[in-house]
């Protein structure tokens, strides 16, 4: 038993962040985590799957565009098993990351599963199941979320599987149906069919990435269905048949005509739900997920949470950047924590599709005056020279001022160039600041400052 | 040389000057300390001298045009020189002109003539963002009166949006914070003055700066009454000045404040600025508006002096011959609205100072004296505004109590 200044549950980009943090102000700190450092974004999200992803961008690219670029090659092939391996290898390297950050913070790492039956302190039940009891005046959850299934799907780890199981399938699937259109189904079907499987989307909603700008869905639409990519879109799932050797999966179109899908395995990416601490302690909940104050406090005092486990969005970058505000709200006398407001979304299937702030119709909706200014790279001359002329920067402008209120890009590193309209946001910099930055020739980035120009409407290269 | 002359900063609150009249014509050979034109500030009608020797080559305002600070108004040559094309470049000269008041005045912060100076006109850098300052820009407000949310201080969209249009104090952003029934017919929109815009600055930031307090005390002015029409009987028998109620009010106000300094003090956010001299600030009401000039060190000054500065004071006032260093620095402020028939009235603070005294009428009124006698008196009601955060309630009774003990017993004054 110890007592500490924080006890921080859950060693994901919230978790492991806020120990650091903590660490530097000075407090005692205990992280404890039943698996390895690193979180859902480390080990079975963020990081294994770009590993994958960049795999499927290669020999995507030399089976279907060496020719264009000059290249004959005759044999080319792959080894399945090696490209799991190369992104559970990055991963594990980043587990250790976070092992050795928490040695040079002097932060002690608990393995085992918490619990808490009071403020104050955490049961830790360890692999042999010895239960130690630690105190602590300001506990933080970070226990974030795991996969949500699909009522009647259940998983079972082979044919009807979530993102943990589809990072590190032993075979390849030769077809596949994703449930879920939101940023892990596309990567994933991005991903499989890249290698040859037959992938089929199934999305109720009547977009791809739905809470992305609408151009920017039908543009990831159109690019999907020339890879060859199946999306079902406005689809339910209303019958499934389960065996070990393939799935059946009913959908109904949105007049309600039903076709059979066959495929070796479904893979559900419909959502992640939270993940709650046990123990006899309860919390005011919000749809499941704990409910914070402005000090990121839960409804028991000084039990404070951060992360996915408060609700979404479910991204590791907002996680992180909570649980600095919540350390600091804690040990900082007279900071005020500040809230997630306007953070960007990636998805880094190919295209890539990065957004922040509002999306045309939520400005619509929301009554706002603003234009548009649209840039394709078709218009590009980097993108064209790297033959990555896909996709389009759009930004949503607002009158009369000329703030940013959206940004919009799908296309070649979208989600790299995206955090200069973040930056552009937290500045309150508006068009004309964009524009009066001098952008690198040849580069994409300068389709953000075209875009800020076509917005003010004086574009030199449309 | 060609040397373009500027409007210059005739006094520390003038944005813009308006151009009387030109006392020098085109044509005309200029020599350093020649009175070139006559310039009207928020204060006052001044004289503008020249800086530099040369021919007057050609006015660039006419008579009767306002003109920001540091704008050009007229070019002046070298003998034999030709005017400069349009947009050739001309040496900046950091001073031309001056006036003869105000020599010292530094050099001109705004280097452009604007018609509309932009909100962000005032020469201290205001961290802002970009969207703030649009936004600001198109309210008309002053980002210099806007304390900042963003990161270190800066000052962010959300800052400006619940802030009222006309917290500015750009020449170009009236001070009137509601707007105004719209003009029907008959009605009639009058410019802003200089003086005006001033006055409505500085009373609205008073009044919603300054947290002020009132106390209000009846004194007898029999026996001041008494002494004034003696001494007045003694000093037209030499043929010499008469002394007005008023001088005897000034004079005790002054004294009394050398009693209790604590009232003679200005607020200076982490400090109390406590003044060795009682500067006298004078409200003197002119046709446009009204003037405070100041009579220095008047704790030094006799009756006479004080008597005799205040009708100056008055006289060039109301010819707006005023200086703008004569209104500047005062410590203590009276406002006397007794010849109007006014009997009570709570005055707002002039400032930075604490106390502003406000002298109503003297009435006839019947009064029960010591012997418990219903008797006609002569009573005047004295009010004090001040400043909280300087002079607490009892500091200011104390205050009062001396003022009342200097104008009963006027004798005491001539100590």
């Amino acid at each position: 038993m110890a007592n500490y200044d924080l006890i921080v549950i859950g060693a994901g980009p919230a978790g492991y962040v806020a120990a650091i943090k903590a660490a530097q102000l000075g407090k005692r700190v205990a992280c404890v985590e039943k698996e390895r450092g690193g979180g859902t974004c480390n080990n079975w999200g963020c990081i294994p799957t770009k590993a994958l992803l960049k795999n499927a961008e290669m020999y995507h690219a030399m089976t279907h565009r060496a020719a264009e670029f000059g290249f004959k090659i005759e044999g080319l092939s792959y080894d399945w098993g090696a490209i799991i391996k190369r992104s559970r290898v990055v991963s594990d390297k980043g587990a250790a990351g976070v092992d050795f950050l928490f040695k040079k913070n002097k932060i002690d790492s608990i393995k085992g599963d918490a619990s808490m039956d009071k403020a104050g302190e955490v049961k830790v039940m360890g692999a042999e199941g010895k239960v130690e009891t630690h105190t602590a005046k300001h506990i933080l959850i970070a226990t974030g979320c795991v996969t949500r299934p699909l009522p009647g799907l259940e998983f079972n780890g082979k044919t009807v599987i979530g993102s943990k199981e589809a990072l590190q399938l032993p075979a390849q699937p030769k077809s596949i149906v994703i449930i879920g259109a939101g940023a892990i189904g596309v990567e994933f079907a991005y991903f499989f069919n890249a290698f040859g499987t037959k992938v089929t989307i199934v999305e109720m909603l009547p977009n791809l990435l739905p809470i992305e700008d609408t151009e920017v869905s039908q543009a990831l639409e159109k690019s999907f269905a020339k890879q060859g990519i199946t999306a079902l879109l406005g689809h339910k799932t209303t019958k499934t048949d389960v065996s070990d050797q393939g799935v059946k999966i009913t959908v109904a179109d949105p007049k309600g005509a039903e076709k059979v899908l066959e495929a070796d395995m479904v893979l559900v990416a419909i959502g992640i739900q939270p993940l709650l601490p046990g123990g006899a302690l309860k919390f005011d909940l919000d749809r499941g997920y704990l409910k914070t104050s402005d000090r990121y406090q839960t409804s028991v005092p000084g039990v404070f949470a951060a992360g996915d486990i408060i609700g979404p969005p479910w991204l590791a970058h907002v996680a992180s950047f909570e649980a600095v505000q919540a350390v600091e709200g804690m040990f900082v006398p007279g900071f005020k924590p500040k809230k997630v407001t306007i953070f960007p979304g990636c998805t880094y299937c190919h295209p890539q599709v990065a957004s922040i702030g509002l999306t045309e119709r939520a400005a619509k909706e929301a009554g706002k005056k603003f234009k548009v200014g649209k840039f394709p790279f078709m218009a590009s001359g980097k993108a064209r020279a790297i033959g990555e002329s896909e996709g389009f920067v759009k930004l949503i402008v607002g009158e009369p001022h000329g703030e940013i209120l959206g940004a919009h890009i799908i296309g070649p590193e979208a989600t790299e160039m995206i955090a200069e309209l973040g930056l552009a946001i937290t500045l309150e910099a508006t068009w004309e600041e964009i524009e009066a930055t001098i952008h690198a020739h040849p580069t994409l980035s300068e389709a953000v400052k075209e875009a800020a120009e076509i917005a003010a409407g004086h574009a030199i290269h449309v | 040389m060609a040397i373009y002359i500027e409007m210059p900063k005739l006094s520390d609150t003038m944005t813009e000057g308006t151009l009387l009249k030109w006392l020098k014509k085109e044509g005309d050979k200029v020599e350093t300390g020649d009175v070139v034109a006559e310039v009207e500030t928020d204060k006052a009608t001044m004289e503008m001298e020249a800086f530099d020797d040369g021919i007057l080559h050609k006015h660039l305002v006419e008579p009767g045009a306002k003109v920001a600070i540091g704008a050009k108004i007229a070019l002046l040559l070298q003998k034999g020189e030709k005017a400069p094309a349009d947009g050739e470049a001309i040496p900046e000269s950091p001073k031309t002109v001056a006036s003869k008041a105000d020599t010292t005045a530094p050099p001109p912060t705004q280097t452009k003539a604007s018609a509309t100076p932009a909100a962000t006109a005032s020469s201290a850098r205001v961290k802002v963002s970009p969207l703030a300052k649009k936004i600001a820009a198109s309210k008309g407000v002053e980002l210099s009166g806007i304390s900042g949310t963003g990161p270190g201080g800066r000052i962010v969209a959300k800052d400006v949006e619940g802030a009222k249009p006309g917290a500015a104090k750009s020449a170009a952003a009236g001070p009137a914070a509601i707007p105004a029934t719209p003009a029907g017919e008959g009605d009639q929109r009058l410019p802003l003055s200089g003086m005006r815009r001033v006055i409505a600055e500085r009373l609205l930031a008073s009044k919603t700066t300054i947290p002020h307090f009132y106390l209000t005390i009846e004194v007898d002015a029999g026996p001041l009454m008494k002494a004034r029409a003696e001494l007045n009987a003694a000093m037209e028998a030499a043929g010499g000045l008469k002394f007005t109620v008023n001088d005897f009010i000034l004079k005790a106000v002054v004294s009394a404040a050398v009693k209790v300094p604590a009232v003679n003090a200005s607020f200076d956010g982490d400090a109390i600025i406590q003044y060795g001299n009682v500067n006298l600030s004078v409200a003197i009401a002119v046709e446009d508006g009204l003037v405070t000039p100041v009579i220095r060190g008047a704790q030094k000054k006799s009756l006479r002096e004080i008597s005799e500065g205040v009708k100056d004071f008055a006289a060039r006032a109301r010819a707006k011959k005023l200086k703008p260093e004569e209104y500047a620095g005062g410590t203590i402020t009276v406002s006397n609205l007794g010849s109007y028939g006014i009997e009570t009235f709570s005055a707002i603070i002039n400032p930075p100072q604490s106390l502003i005294i406000s002298v109503g009428a003297i009435v006839k009124k019947p009064v029960v004296n010591a012997a418990d006698q219903i008797v006609v008196g002569q009573r005047m009601s004295i009010g004090l505004s001040a400043d909280h955060r300087v002079v607490d309630g009892a500091v200011g009774a104390q205050y009062l109590s001396e003022l009342r003990k200097l104008i009963e017993n006027p004798t005491l004054m001539l100590l």
